[in-house]
């Protein structure tokens, strides 16, 4: 008989023997593995049937359930089929759902930060609690990149390490907050749809565009204000009258000379070092970007606008008897610019995005043949989803995802003492696919079997059995 | 480990932390000011219990931290077996209901912790539960006024999460908190029993949930048949002691379900619905 195991999952630290539950009744002790009880979560799939028919004001009316694998329990030991096998008539084509939660070693979570600031070099180290669980990748388009959990953090690594990770990714994956230390960098809290924390502070708005970007979206609006406009920005500064923009509007040249290193006219790299000050510098004055003026030709009075690219900050300045910006007192016109670039920006969030691999246990709780169905999926027959949520499938071998957590039932995921995360994961299908791949056909249930036991919650609009997921169903 | 999470119903917040869940509700007025005051006191409430759990499963020990003062103050008035933890849910409720009222001017609003409700009503305002058995049958209506000096609603028996030492299907009593009425509803379904009944299993409380603060005492896992007469002898027993609990001044009154047959101990007046067969 397996033995009594302590549950983690909540302070209470409930002692639970075999076959028994934890005070919450959400876990239990099966056969030595914690496993989560929670309720099968049904998500309600497609919008108001506006266009089937008249509409008579019942919302319910024309809403079909998706069974999401959320509360399903696993296969394990894996030769049992799939604990959810239903199925439902969708406009007119016999379609069938395997709903199980995987037990996923390969996996972790891909997040998005929309910042400027420098959070960490790419490479740099990612820590929670002081225990490594993956790095900063390749940054994107104003955003930073994280790459964390994977196999060798998971279980490649100290038990400590495998924890650590585990319990990170958990909460990512259920949009809780998580506090992430970068090797020579910042000190982040990540939460999905939420904006990041970065050293203490919230982020509040996503770059417009990089410097030059700016110049090029608003030089039409701040050449009649102003004779010289700055964006500051870690990774390129903008110069309104060098830059293009700023010449095809006759703007003149003001010998206003930024530091750094000029990539093409009006467009400057490495102004100041990356940091966490105005557009992803470590300035926060940005005077000290700029060398002396020109003195053949910039001029006293020279009306200068230096702002960061998201408009959060900015500072008005003109030039003194010896051609020394002093701040001034800004025209009302240049206020409103630059609440304009600041209103152009998107808020600032984080995403997480799931990614794991569907080894070959997993599948064979939908077929006795699992390599047909990496075919199927492959093929376009088969639909994967993730809680209800439809996942992207990676090209190549293998049945590898990636789905956003935002928008799945609260609490989608899971864990086992592996360390693992226990994810939802559905196969939809044709009914005559599903039996052509070889599924367990006699294990089939009408999906209202599966309603009185559900949980059911609200879609997010994604409909995994739409037929436009499908090969036979694009038109 | 999992932290406090907190969601919106609709109307309602819906607070879990591991064992705990709460829905909430609030008049429209209060109730961004009240559900801010919600969330932040239910954030360390149950670090608060499991530091002081060992206390909080021995009957009459000292305690410290405000939910459990609520709960020893609950089992206090009885004089049979009975630890604080028997009313840990409904002191949970009070506790996140005292922290609403005392951040908006809240004129209506319960904290629901899975059927241990603790209620606030002003003026002119009526809170209403239906009860149902364990499959679901209606077995009548609850309706509670303000000005009556309910400010809690509890259940306890065969059904939910807790063991039970007696075989009522529910006992749902009306108190003035829901942790005073928490701790009732237990003692008074463990009253509803036929003693030495061959129908009856019971186990060891610790056999069946190792950590159980009822320990050695025997717990009820399964009712096998009862003719009407044991069905009317068990309910008696649980009425009587619910009627000696009414005239101490602890509770307003019980409504006891055995077998669908319905009992009300107490004043009838609250009870306003059930279906002829139960009668």
């Amino acid at each position: 008989m397996a033995e009594k195991i302590r549950c983690d999952a909540c302070p209470v630290l409930c002692y639970i023997a075999d076959g028994k539950i934890g005070a919450c009744d959400r876990y239990a002790n099966h056969g030595g593995n914690l496993v989560r009880l929670d309720p099968l979560t049904v998500v309600s799939t497609s919008a108001v049937p506006f266009l089937d028919g008249e509409w008579d004001g019942d919302i319910v009316q024309g809403y079909r359930r998706f069974v999401t694998a959320v509360g399903a329990g696993t296969t394990y030991p894996d030769y049992k089929p799939a604990p959810f096998i239903v199925s439902q008539e969708i406009d007119g084509v016999d379609m069938v759902t395997v709903v199980t939660e995987g037990i996923f070693s390969y996996c972790g979570v891909k997040v998005k930060i929309d910042t400027d600031r420098h959070i960490g070099a790419e490479g740099a180290v990612v820590r929670v609690d002081g225990e490594a669980i993956g790095h900063v990748t390749t940054g994107e388009y104003g955003s930073k990149m994280l790459s964390l959990g994977g196999v060798d953090h998971l279980t490649g690594g100290s038990k400590a390490e495998g924890r650590v990770t585990c319990d990170a990714l958990l909460r990512l994956c259920n949009r809780e907050p998580v506090e992430l230390q970068i090797d020579e960098g910042a000190r982040v809290v990540v939460q999905a749809g939420q904006p990041p924390v970065i050293n203490g502070a919230p982020e509040r708005l996503m770059r417009v565009g990089c410097g030059s970007a700016a110049i090029g979206m608003f030089a039409r609006q701040w050449a009649p204000l102003v004779d010289e406009v700055v964006v500051v920005d870690d990774h390129i500064t903008g110069v309104l009258s060098e830059h293009q923009a700023g010449r095809m509007l006759g703007v003149p040249a003001t010998g206003i000379k930024v530091k750094g290193r000029r990539s093409t006219p009006g467009r400057y790299f490495q102004v100041a070092e990356p940091g966490t000050g105005w557009g992803g510098t470590n300035v926060d004055d940005p005077l000290t970007i700029l060398k002396p003026s020109d003195p053949k030709v910039a001029w006293p009075g020279l009306r200068l606008l230096m702002i960061s690219t998201t408009g959060e900050q900015w500072g008005y300045f003109e030039l003194d008897a010896e051609l020394v910006p002093r701040p001034a007192d800004a025209p009302a016109a240049v206020l409103a610019s630059a609440e304009r670039l600041a209103e152009n920006c998107e808020p600032s969030l984080c995403s997480v995005l799931f990614m794991g691999g569907a080894g070959g246990s997993l599948r064979a709780g939908v077929t006795d043949n699992p390599v047909r169905l990496t075919r199927s999926v492959k093929d376009a027959l088969t639909h994967v989803s993730c809680g209800g949520v439809s996942a992207y499938v990676w090209p190549g071998g293998g049945i590898t995802v990636m789905a956003d957590v935002l928008h799945m039932p609260s609490n989608a995921f899971g864990y086992v003492p592996t360390p693992a995360l226990v994810a939802p994961i559905e196969f939809t299908m044709r009914r005559s696919d599903y039996a052509a791949l070889g599924g367990h056909m006699d294990q089939i249930r009408p999906v209202a079997d599966v309603l009185a036991q559900a949980r059911q919650v609200a879609g997010d609009g994604s409909d995994p059995a739409a037929a436009r997921n499908f090969r036979w169903g694009l038109r | 480990m999992s932290g406090p999470v907190a969601a919106r119903l609709g109307d309602r917040l819906h607070l879990q932390h591991g064992p705990i869940d709460l829905i909430i509700g609030c008049d429209p007025g209060a109730r961004a000011a009240a559900f801010a005051a919600a969330m932040a006191r239910f954030a360390s409430v149950l670090g608060e219990l499991v530091a002081e759990r060992p206390a909080l499963r021995v009957q009459g020990a000292a305690v410290q931290g405000p939910v459990a003062r609520r709960m020893a103050a609950a089992v206090a008035p009885h004089r049979v077996f009975v630890t604080p933890m028997a009313a840990v849910a409904g002191a949970v409720a009070d506790e996140v209901l005292a922290a609403m009222r005392a951040a908006a001017p809240v004129t209506r609003a319960y904290v629901n912790n899975g059927g241990d409700i603790a209620l606030h009503l002003g003026p002119g305002h009526s809170f209403r539960a239906r009860i149902a058995g364990l499959d679901g049958a209606d077995l009548g209506l609850v309706d509670v006024q303000a000005g009556q000096g309910i400010g809690g609603m509890a259940t306890s028996g065969l059904g939910g999460r807790s063991l039970t030492m007696g075989i009522a299907q529910s006992v749902t009593v009306l108190a003035p908190c829901a942790a005073t009425a928490d701790a009732a509803a237990t003692l008074i379904a463990n009253a509803v029993d036929v003693p030495g009944h061959p129908g009856i299993v019971r186990q060891r409380a610790c056999d069946v949930v190792p950590d159980s603060d009822l320990g050695q005492h025997l717990v009820t896992r399964f009712v096998g048949g009862l003719t009407g007469a044991e069905v009317a002898l068990a309910l008696s027993g649980g009425a009587a002691e619910a009627r000696r609990m009414q005239a101490a001044g602890v509770i307003h009154a019980a409504i006891l379900c055995l077998r669908d047959r319905v009992e009300v101990a107490g004043h009838p007046a609250y009870f306003l619905e059930r279906s002829a067969a139960h009668a």
